[in-house]
């Protein structure tokens, strides 16, 4: 299949839509299909050769956040003659509600479009205004796509009907290989957090309580914790005494990050609710990491009910001590929950994930509807 | 006011009702061609749900019982009258879900020769069936709104064609597939 992919947001600035089309494109190619990416990039940019550059993006703010995104009569030139020339079988917008490209390609072509909502959004002046022209772009699509139930739900509520749900996907392939953090290794001993330390829901107090009743049995025990935050808030909620057992690295480099889940023998994903789909917790397993998580539905889910990794009462520091230390003790049983990791995070793979889009568009190219055309 | 003013007023005013009419009736017109593809995906999706299921059934790798029950369903989906379809279909899924939720079901069925290929159908058909259901639930939506605009209802910009239905299900798939 000829598949066309719109990117709203600039190829050179690393972000999670850009991501997701780049990781959505090389599934489909690695699976036969012939794609074409069209996206926001300076004529000098270095380009995949997959990816046809629409001209400069401009940081804009839209709807409370900066983004960079390319309008006007130039990009709207090129995204018209990419429709025209590129034969498409289904044409795939990301975020077709974002003044950029997509909007763009929406106006420029008909036949079997099919878009994917990335984010939440709040009801606001912006898209009020905007509504009825937003309205008749979101007319043309066959089939609309939403990667999580909060971004189902924001345009559901705006803009009536539904979409089907397909999460991201996670590149398994990626996470597999890596070397622990300089000074740092499995060591029987190490348990990991990442995320957000700040955010309450992510759970980080209570795996800081839990590991302050492991520190005072275990004298060998440490803590490593990547993510976005205030490391002074960690150290608040630990005793004075382990403060050396507990290492901080803020903000880490994806490449940092696939070693840090390396480095760790527990991966620990305390998330106290939300988390459609734990995209952590998906990672880790990719890693090898043998992971420890709250028992929350969606985590049960990915885990297999206990299967590919080891889950404590959601919200009880006591049960994850206690099971953190029963994994201390087992490497066996460790191991055992790894390979079972391995094999179920194969599900959130992109291949499986990209598997789930050709559903999509084969839904939407019957023999009557045609190719792609230019809409005049 | 001279009467050339106001003939040329009344002429513009003239012309760009005309333009809006022509442009809503486009509109209209790409909205029903749209919503009769994705009821042409939803038949060929629904037609081969049954197709798959009814390989299955008779596929000699499933116990009689189970094999039973899925032919049965698929067969009264096929049969089934416009009255009858949804409560057909909604009645297919239930037995799909009886059969593939069956403890070591997959497993069973992935080992026998041909199983494997045959499960990866019916789980394409499956999934399918959800994912053109809700983009032609979705094309009515628009369509039913499209209609009922005053303009369309006046001026009959839907000429002959009837207000389209929603077509109300219940495609949950088995536990084992579920895609969301």
């Amino acid at each position: 299949m000829r598949v066309g992919i719109v990117c709203p947001y600039s190829w050179d600035m690393p972000g999670g839509v850009k991501q997701h089309i780049d990781d959505l494109a090389q599934a489909l190619m690695a699976q036969g299909h012939d794609v074409s990416v069209i996206a926001p990039a300076a004529d000098d940019d270095e380009l995949p050769p997959y990816v046809t550059g629409a001209g400069r993006a401009v940081p804009v703010p839209y709807n409370g956040s900066v983004a960079r995104m390319s309008f006007g009569f130039l990009s709207a030139a090129r995204v018209r003659r990419w429709v025209r020339t590129g034969e498409f079988d289904v044409l795939h917008i990301h975020e077709p509600l974002i003044p950029s490209l997509g909007v763009l390609a929406c106006w420029a072509a008909k036949g079997p479009i099919v878009a994917t909502f990335h984010a939440s959004f709040q009801r606001s002046r912006a898209i009020a205004v905007a509504e009825p022209l937003l309205r008749s772009a979101l007319e043309k699509l066959s089939g609309r796509i939403a990667v999580s139930d909060a971004a189902r739900k924001s345009l559901v509520e705006q803009f009536g009907g539904d979409t089907v749900l397909i999460p991201n996907g996670v590149t398994v392939s990626r996470y597999t290989e890596a070397e622990p953090l300089d000074g740092w290794g499995p060591d029987g001993a190490t348990i990991g957090f990442l995320g957000r330390m700040d955010e309450e829901r992510k759970g980080l107090p209570i795996l800081l309580e839990a590991f302050s009743v492991l520190a005072a049995e275990r004298p060998e025990v440490k803590l490593l914790i990547a993510g976005p935050g205030d490391a002074k808030d960690v150290y608040e909620r630990v005793p004075k005494r382990f403060h050396d057992r507990v290492t901080v690295l803020g903000m880490v480099s994806e490449a940092d990050k696939i070693r840090a889940y390396h480095s760790v023998d527990v991966f620990c994903a305390p998330n106290t609710r939300g988390e459609s789909f734990g995209i952590v917790l998906a990672e880790a397993m990719a890693s090898g990491a043998t992971v420890l998580a709250s028992d929350i539905p969606a985590f049960r889910k990915v885990l297999g009910e206990g299967q590919a990794g080891a889950l404590f009462a959601n919200g009880d520091p006591g049960s994850l001590a206690r099971e953190a230390a029963a994994l201390l003790d087992a490497p066996e049983r460790r191991a055992k929950l790894a390979a079972e990791a391995l094999v179920a995070v194969r599900k959130y793979d992109w291949s499986t994930v990209a598997r789930d889009v050709v559903r999509v568009y084969e839904t939407v190219t019957t023999s009557s509807a045609g190719r792609v055309e230019e809409d005049l | 006011m001279t009467s050339t003013m106001i003939v040329l007023i009344v002429g513009i005013v003239v012309v760009l009702m005309a333009v809006y009419v022509s442009w809503r009736a486009g509109r209209l017109d790409r909205l029903h061609i749209r919503l009769e593809l994705a009821r042409e995906s939803l038949e060929a999706a629904l037609m081969r749900r049954r197709a798959v299921v009814l390989e299955l059934a008779g596929s000699r790798l499933l116990d009689p019982a189970t094999s039973l029950v899925l032919a049965a369903a698929a067969h009264e989906a096929r049969i089934a009258g416009p009255e009858e379809r949804e409560h057909a279909e909604s009645d297919l899924s239930r037995a799909l879900r009886a059969a593939v939720d069956q403890e070591r079901f997959r497993e069973k069925l992935s080992e026998s020769p041909g199983g494997g290929d045959l499960l990866e159908e019916l789980e394409a058909a499956v999934a399918k069936v959800v994912y053109s259901r809700r983009f032609y639930n979705n094309a009515v939506a628009v369509t039913r709104t499209a209609q009922r605009r005053w303009l369309a209802r006046t001026l009959r910009l839907a000429g002959h064609t009837e207000y389209p239905q929603f077509f109300e299900i219940d495609d949950n798939p088995p536990a084992t597939m579920a895609t969301e």
